[in-house]
């Protein structure tokens, strides 16, 4: 055996890359701002479209919002991102806490903004809304047999037996959600609810397409979902045989979750990073939330006309803290009730 | 040479002449590369220890450590027999097809695990062409075993990564001195009693070897098992982290993830025993392999085929279907960042390959040279980094340049190294080598171990210079394993996500962060194109692996 050639060819080919990748081998930055985005749906267009009506630009880079965080952490005040965006309130709340987010005064985004939909402080701002409410069958259910006080909790009851199918204990969908039922009803209670859920055999699935395939196939009558995969789904697949209830109207409402920015401690251009939140808040919701079907946050807006069928609906109001505080808890209560 | 002998060491080579020039050097400077492996694993690991007490343990620590076992310990005998197995049947036999197949069998290490296992899941799952058949034929209630489930990961691992139990255990099959074998035939043991008694257990520490790559990647896989529903403790790491927002109680797991590592590589100096065999050359007959004739011939074709099928052939051309479909909806085949993803991807790989396979021979050539306990312990720690998942070594990069930056600040360096560090692609380099180091390392020191140390003694006792047995005796005596282990290399650094997740720059994006965006949010359909990129830049180097491999071969022996 010859390694030489191999090594030389590797070699090779390392140099070529280089010369290819170009000022890449050093963390450059050139835009104007810096994104770091634990969000990945098609930001390229609403940035793209912020960029010509200012003429500021925009780059980012996207990841897990715990890993982002804990590299703003790391990075301090040498850190690149001047704007931390992040899906789940929790996250939000807790970015805040630890220090990383900024304080801003903006009468803009106040106005635009729902008060539940933003911290107190100015630190973050909700830009784009999604419900997790429940999915069923129209085949094998009657939304008659939900119950419209406590949907959530409804599912605990023993008619649901072998019918269910959820999200696995590790998706921070599941989490806030068990988080909002702690919130609303104590810990305890919230025991009862998942573990009657547990008792019912519910499956656990992966992802949120997946139990929409399930449904649609017939192997499971109700799930709990997103409403964007929904809107996802049905997009590819108008026949899809999956109809969406929303969850205890009669009741606290449909829970809700958030995806937010905030303009981050250390940023060197706070000025423009503001302003970009601003935008996206207002004039650049509908590019913003539209290609991922989610609801705007400003009253102002439309939510785009596939999602809008699914009718209006009251809202749990959104309590980040508690998202963000109970969040541990609604772990360790998953792992309790033996929910996987 | 023509005398033949296994001399089985009872001795560690290392343990020669302790003084000499230039040793003291030698053993320095594998203690530097173990220091600057073991750093940022440390830093996280005193993080862990440092907040012990602080947090109570998470909830279902116990299923998740006897899940760990349980998967571990699975994906080992399933390796061990497919891997095993087939490495066994090639050499052993002849059948219809088995020249072709000898090769195309080491395929399935080009596809990652996490990337058999959502096809897997949406061939099998109940919304799958499978279960939907099974319903339209039987009935919506038919009774199917559960796809998300342990055994469904181990099998999905299994035929992953049985290729690590196949290329080891063959080479050191094929590798055999003849002589032994035709000693052994000579003195009355028949073909069957051979094999049993000397050639299988000279390949033991081959076995050990691939056993324990397998269960470090099984061990650090963090994807694979969240499509299945498997909670390990590397899983356990990121809910703890990202449910209670607490990196603390996230480093205490990550050591105990440590703690299951150094079982492993406990267990395979256990496997491995005290056994160091040296082949020395000798021309003979060797193994031949047997004939299989008629039905028996096929079916061990067949056994082959079906391995290859589920583990290559099948997913690749799911992903190319869907890959296709993509294409007439968007009417582009190819997405216009395509080529910058595959540049950046084989970049990274390239030099994390070049530089741990230099690391490797330098270290390897230090333990041999410097005879001492403390060189070949601290060559050890060099290859723990493997055992660590991605997302912990990429944290222990940040929490050390952090570190490094604030100690250059105060020095009074303006912003000290800044952003130079902390996401550039030199930390990406960093973190690579640091998980990388030990499949590089322990391909070369398997080569290596094949010298008899009297070779470096006898050159040492003529008078040359350290650094003249480097470059005359090792390096050239370690080019089998510096091929594969710069291969082995570049397939692991290509599949890698969570260190590039983690620290890259703006605008430098891998075909893996690629495949994990879209996977992420279930655009299955969408990270095909991405995901054949991975298996086609994997490839690369799996046929160039071969491509020695056979050359080697069909030259004859190699003799050592």
């Amino acid at each position: 055996m010859h390694p030489r050639p191999l090594i030389a060819a590797t070699a090779g080919l390392t140099v070529l890359s280089a010369a290819l990748t170009g000022c890449g081998i050093i963390g450059g930055q050139s835009a104007d701002l810096q994104i770091y985005s634990a969000r990945h749906y098609d930001l390229e267009g609403a940035f793209g479209q912020f960029t010509d009506e200012t003429g500021i630009t925009v780059e980012f880079i996207s990841g897990d919002d715990a890993e982002l965080l804990e590299r703003l952490k790391a990075e301090g005040a040498d850190t690149p991102a001047d704007i931390f965006l992040t899906v789940d309130a929790g996250n939000l709340w807790n970015a805040a806490r630890q220090g990383e987010l900024a304080e801003l005064d903006s009468p803009v985004l106040d106005d635009a903004v729902p008060e539940d939909l933003r911290d107190a402080q100015g630190q973050w701002y909700g830009l784009a809304m999604r419900a997790r409410t429940v999915t069923y069958n129209p085949d094998a259910v009657d939304p008659a047999e939900f119950d419209a006080t406590e949907t959530y909790a409804g599912l605990a009851d023993p008619k649901w037996k072998g019918r269910l199918c959820m999200r696995d204990a590790t998706s921070a969908y599941t989490q806030s959600l068990v988080a909002s039922l702690i919130d609303l009803h104590g810990r305890e209670e919230a025991l009862k609810i998942v573990q009657g859920w547990v008792a019912n055999d519910v499956e656990i699935m992966g992802n949120d397409v997946l139990l929409l395939e399930a449904i649609d196939a017939g192997s499971c009558d109700v799930g709990i979902n997103n409403h964007y995969y929904l809107a996802r789904t049905l997009a590819e697949n108008p026949d899809l045989n999956v109809d969406l209830f929303w969850a205890s109207q009669a009741g606290a409402g449909t829970h809700v979750n958030i995806s937010g920015a905030g303009v981050v401690e250390g940023s060197d251009n706070a000025e423009d990073a503001q302003r970009l939140i601003e935008w996206l808040a207002t004039d650049g919701q509908n590019p913003f939330v539209d290609g991922n079907h989610e609801y705007p946050v400003n009253p102002a807006a439309e939510p785009e006309p596939l999602i809008a069928e699914f009718g209006e609906f009251k809202r749990m109001p959104l309590n980040a803290e508690a998202y963000g505080d109970l969040n541990a808890e609604a772990v360790d209560l998953l792992a309790e009730a033996g929910y996987k | 040479m023509t005398g033949t002998g296994v001399l089985a060491e009872a001795r560690t080579p290392t343990r020669g002449r302790t003084s000499g020039a230039g040793r003291p050097a030698w053993s320095a400077f594998v203690v530097v590369v173990a220091l600057l492996v073991a750093t940022p694993v440390l830093a996280v690991v005193l993080d862990g220890v440092g907040s012990v007490g602080d947090t109570a343990p998470p909830r279902g620590i116990v299923a998740m450590v006897l899940t760990t076992l349980a998967l571990m310990v699975g994906v080992a005998a399933g390796t061990l027999l497919v891997g095993g197995g087939l490495a066994w049947l090639v050499t052993a036999y002849h059948f219809p097809l088995r020249n072709v197949l000898v090769w195309l069998l080491v395929l399935p290490l080009a596809v990652p695990a996490y990337i058999l296992g959502f096809v897997f899941l949406s061939v099998f799952d109940v919304a799958g062409p499978v279960q939907s058949a099974l319903r339209a034929v039987l009935g919506p209630d038919v009774w199917v075993p559960e796809v998300r489930s342990l055994p469904a990961a181990v099998l999905v691992m299994s035929l992953s990564l049985y290729p690590y139990v196949y290329l080891l255990v063959r080479a050191a099959l094929i590798e055999q001195s003849a002589g032994t074998y035709d000693a052994a035939r000579t003195l009355g043991a028949g073909r069957a009693r051979t094999l049993r008694r000397v050639l299988l257990p000279l390949a033991r520490p081959s076995l050990a070897a691939g056993l324990s790559l397998v269960m470090m990647e099984t061990l650090t896989d963090f994807a694979t098992v969240q499509y299945f529903n498997v909670q390990t403790v590397s899983v356990g790491v990121y809910l703890v982290w990202k449910g209670t927002f607490d990196f603390h109680a996230a480093t205490q797991l990550a050591v105990l993830v440590l703690l299951f590592a150094v079982a492993v590589l406990t267990g395979e100096r256990a496997l491995r025993g005290r056994a160091r065999y040296h082949q020395q050359g000798g021309r003979g007959q060797g193994l031949q392999p047997e004939r299989l004739r008629g039905a028996r011939g096929w079916a061990a074709t067949a056994l082959c085929i079906t391995a290859l099928a589920a583990g290559f052939l099948i997913p690749v051309l799911q992903l190319l279907v869907w890959a296709v479909g993509e294409a007439g909806k968007s009417g582009v085949l190819t997405d216009p960042r395509f080529g910058e993803y595959l540049v950046s991807t084989l970049f990274v790989a390239s030099v994390t390959a070049l530089a741990c396979v230099a690391l490797s021979v330098a270290v390897g050539h230090a333990v041999r040279i410097s005879g001492g306990r403390i060189a070949a312990s601290a060559a050890q720690l060099t290859t723990f980094g493997y055992a660590v998942p991605g997302a912990v070594v990429g944290i222990g990069v940040l929490i050390a340049f952090a570190a490094v930056d604030t100690a250059l600040e105060r020095a009074g360096v303006p912003g000290g190294t800044g952003i130079l560090v902390t996401g550039s692609v030199l930390g990406i380099l960093y973190a690579y080598v640091i998980r990388f180091l030990a499949p590089a390392y322990q391909a070369v020191d398997a080569s290596l171990a094949k010298i008899p140390p009297t070779v470096t003694f006898a050159a040492l006792s003529l008078g040359a210079t350290p650094r003249r047995i480097l470059t005359r005796i090792h390096a050239p005596l370690a080019r089998p394993g510096v091929a594969v282990a710069l291969m082995l290399v570049m397939i692991d650094a290509v599949k890698e996500l969570p260190i590039v997740l983690l620290l890259r720059p703006f605008g430098f994006t891998t075909a893996s962060v690629w495949v994990y965006e879209l996977a992420r949010e279930n655009f299955w359909e969408k990270a095909s194109l991405p995901a054949l990129v991975i298996v086609a830049a994997a490839i690369l180097p799996v046929v160039v692996l071969v491509r020695q491999a056979r050359r080697a071969e069909t030259r004859g022996r190699v003799d050592a």
